[in-house]
């Protein structure tokens, strides 16, 4: 039996004995995962069976399909994307065996504490401070452009455990809960209007040694393996043709002939192209990515994705003339879920801005390309073998 | 084809002073960005520009109470305007209304030019010169029918409703006090939108058939030509707020201006903006001249502008980082003053297809 058909009848079994229509969606979701249905190339006892991961994305589709309740994977993007597999590859067994299920199940929401005000796109400058104490650690400092931290009730956090070593060295990875004392979160707007983002302040927030994830001083490392799940979360997700901001484009296209001219016209096919392409390379990636952590690579992917849904969201107010003026709604809210393709064409256009910048601009991201895949010289560096403490900020 | 001057002339560096201190004086980012929060428009801000400086009249003639100033001063304090995302109502009614009014040799513009009135021409605001203005009727005497998304109205005195035909344009002016103007929820909230109701709306025809018609026009070219004046304004502010920002924002323990993908960026930038400069004071010039080129120059103007402010404006956001997404930076407000031009009075596509026809470039063999 291939591990397609062995998909096929385990998710068949599983429906078998759990009808979503009678099943609550937690219990259900939790039996989905004790089954190792939930991400099918997680090994077993984690929520998978150890098989290839593109067949993910027909799970996925034949639990659609028979009703199955959803994860909220909207809601819990930064969880299932980037904790999660970072929390599989670096993970105790006690610790795999704490989070993974009610992260997938979306019992418990997931943020990221990785930026600070000054360290973006140098993360490993960053300055939050974890100091050792007994069995615990004390964490003060600033993150900030911290999505969804107001739903979560997790982050995963680097913060700086010794000053002394170099930058890239002194850094700790810790698994941190949300609810302690000293965790203030605060709204910050965005151009949308929406404040989808957030300031996270930490004063003096203790957190219990057995939620450090990795070894002590190990986070740079540990962070770049979410950095590449993230790259791939956002920019790399095997989709059906006409996915996404294509889809939306195209099917305004075939609504409103009154829109058409040539020019734009022009514009769509070759944007049409260009986001055909991108998706047949994203299965193409996700054939080569079928076993193991994904690399540097998911980099090139999201630097298509932010480009072309820049382009067509800002094609598709041109299409829409007079229409493309207006805006839904700009009140202050906190949205529940990250939603690239939410309301209406003006959002889009706004929010996909964003794309270039989140999980590493562009900028940074032709940098890992052009460094870690092509091998290209990096340009001098004077920041990288001195002690932390010793850097100028 | 000889080209005039490009640059600017002591009175046009005066004029841009006076402009540019009352404007940052009076109108700051966060007086723009509350307006989305549903702030009214600082009405003082329109006053002072009309009243103290005299700018309501600028192109208006001297004998009817004008300053009797061209296209190039006007150019000048578009620039400005956009510098500051100003909200008032020059470009609208100070720029196309009026010209419709001169135009159509209407005495009203007398209201214009003693800033007792503010001026709307009541088309959507993505009408292009050229193109085909919205369907409406008159029943005994009565207007008939809606117009979306149009600016300048939710402050204005009077309206000039173009009312299309078969010979031509009847050229309506209407007290707002007699249509329904609903405020739109719109992408720039420094020119926000209405949709006015006209049915039932009675006024006094200024011009009508083939005159009213080139009114219309002369209205709509004008504001074209001259918008790419707001859109240099709006391109500039970008680029200098981004330059300055990449020179001082340290990541990698340096200035991050001095990596060379963002140099080159920048480099890039400087040219098009400068590009912008010429295609723009080009448009004015000639505008201001009168001269044979006025349809060429403006489509040209249209072409690059709208495209360069809008490219300038992503680009700021994106060389500022996370804080270029944010609401507290003042830069989505010219993102989105921008990329509404670019829908404004005609997108790049539709003046570079007007283009063609006028430099005999078809696009077909037919
Ligand atoms: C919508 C959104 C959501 C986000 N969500 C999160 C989140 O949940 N958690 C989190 O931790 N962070 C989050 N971020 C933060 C994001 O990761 C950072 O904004 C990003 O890494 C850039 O850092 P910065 O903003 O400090 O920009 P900077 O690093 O200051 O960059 C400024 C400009 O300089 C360029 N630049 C910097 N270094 C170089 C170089 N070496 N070569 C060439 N160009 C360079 C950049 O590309 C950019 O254009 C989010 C950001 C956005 C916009």
């Amino acid at each position: 039996m291939t591990a397609q058909d062995e998909m096929r009848r385990r998710v068949a079994d599983f429906l078998a004995v759990h009808d979503p229509r009678s099943t609550p969606a937690l219990e259900w979701l939790q039996a989905r995962y004790d089954s190792g249905l939930a991400w099918v190339h997680f090994p077993l006892g984690h929520g998978g069976l150890g098989l290839p991961r593109p067949l993910q994305g027909e799970v996925d589709e034949l639990f659609a399909a028979a009703g199955g309740h959803d994860n909220r994977p909207r809601v819990n993007m930064i969880g299932l994307g980037m904790a999660a597999p970072t929390i599989l590859a670096f993970g105790t067994e006690a610790q795999k065996k704490r989070f993974l299920r009610p992260l997938w199940t979306g019992e418990e929401i997931w943020c990221q504490l990785f930026s600070e005000p000054g360290a973006g796109s140098d993360l490993a400058a960053l300055g939050t401070r974890a100091v050792r104490d007994g069995d615990e650690w004390v964490v003060n400092g600033q993150k900030v452009w911290t999505s969804a931290a107001q739903n979560a009730q997790w982050a995963i956090l680097v913060a700086r455990t010794d000053p002394d070593r170099r930058k890239h060295a002194g850094i700790t990875y810790f698994l941190c809960p949300m609810a302690q004392p000293g965790v203030d979160v605060r709204p910050l707007r965005q151009i949308t209007g929406e404040a989808e983002f957030n300031e996270v302040f930490l004063t003096d927030v203790r957190i219990s040694d057995e939620w450090r994830l990795g070894e002590e001083g190990n986070g740079w490392r540990i962070a770049n393996t979410t950095l590449n799940n993230e790259r791939l979360a956002i920019g790399g997700r095997p989709a059906p043709r006409e996915d996404g901001m294509i889809g939306i484009v195209a099917r305004n296209w075939r609504e409103h002939p009154e829109h058409r001219t040539p020019d734009l016209h022009h514009q769509l096919m070759a944007l049409w192209v260009e986001a055909e392409v991108a998706r047949l390379t994203s299965i193409r990636l996700a054939q080569k990515l079928a076993a193991g952590q994904p690399g540097p690579e998911g980099s090139a992917m999201k630097l298509t994705f932010a480009r072309i849904s820049q382009a067509l969201s800002g094609l598709e107010l041109e299409l829409n003339g007079a229409d493309g003026l207006r805006y839904g709604d700009w009140t202050m809210t906190q949205p529940e879920e990250l939603h690239f393709l939410a309301k209406d064409a003006s959002y889009r256009y706004l929010r996909a801005k964003g794309n270039s910048i989140e999980g590493g601009t562009s900028e940074i991201l032709k940098n890992v390309v052009s460094e870690r895949v092509l091998g290209l010289p990096a340009e001098p560096r004077f920041d990288k073998d001195l002690p932390w403490k010793e850097l100028e900020r | 084809m000889t080209v005039g001057s490009l640059l600017y002339t002591d009175v046009e560096d005066d004029l841009r002073a006076a402009v540019s201190a009352f404007l940052t004086d009076r109108c700051q980012p966060s007086d723009v960005a509350a307006l989305y929060d549903g702030a009214p428009v600082d009405a003082g801000l329109w006053r002072g520009l009309a009243h103290e400086l005299g700018l309501a009249g600028l192109l208006v003639s001297e004998e009817l109470g004008g300053a009797g100033a061209s296209a190039r001063e006007v150019a000048v304090v578009l620039e400005e305007l956009g510098r500051t995302v100003a909200p008032v109502p020059f470009l609208t009614s100070s720029v196309i209304a009026t010209q419709v009014l001169q135009e159509s040799g209407s005495d009203l513009v007398q209201g214009v030019a003693s800033g007792q009135d503010r001026v709307a021409l009541v088309v959507p605001w993505s009408t292009a010169p050229g193109s085909d203005l919205p369907p409406l009727s008159v029943v005994e005497g009565a207007l008939c029918g809606q117009v979306r998304s149009v600016a300048g109205v939710l402050d204005a005195d009077l309206l000039l409703v173009p009312v299309p035909g078969d010979a031509g344009v009847d050229l309506y002016a209407v007290r707002a006090s007699e249509v329904d103007a609903r405020p739109v929820v719109s992408l720039d909230m420094s020119r926000p939108l209405a949709d006015v109701d006209l049915t039932g709306a009675h006024g006094t025809v200024i011009a009508s058939g083939p005159p009213g018609a080139i009114a219309v026009q002369r209205g709509l070219l004008w504001g074209a030509g001259l918008l790419a004046s707001e859109q240099l304004g709006v391109a500039r502010w970008c680029f200098d707020t981004t330059l300055a920002y990449v020179k001082e924002r340290r990541q990698f323990g340096r200035a991050v201006g001095g990596f060379q993908a963002l140099k080159h960026r920048l480099a890039d930038l400087f040219v098009q903006v400068e590009g912008a400069a010429a295609a723009a004071r080009y448009a004015a010039g000639v505008l201001a001249d009168d001269a044979d080129d006025v349809e060429v120059a403006v489509a040209v103007a249209q072409a690059h502008c709208s495209e360069i402010a809008v490219h300038v404006a992503e680009e700021a956001i994106q060389l500022h980082g996370g804080i270029g997404m944010t609401w507290e930076h003042p830069a989505h407000l010219y993102l989105k003053r921008a990329k509404a031009c670019q829908i404004a009075l005609g997108t790049a596509g539709w003046h570079r297809a007007r283009l063609a026809d006028l430099v005999d470039l078809p696009a077909s063999a037919s």
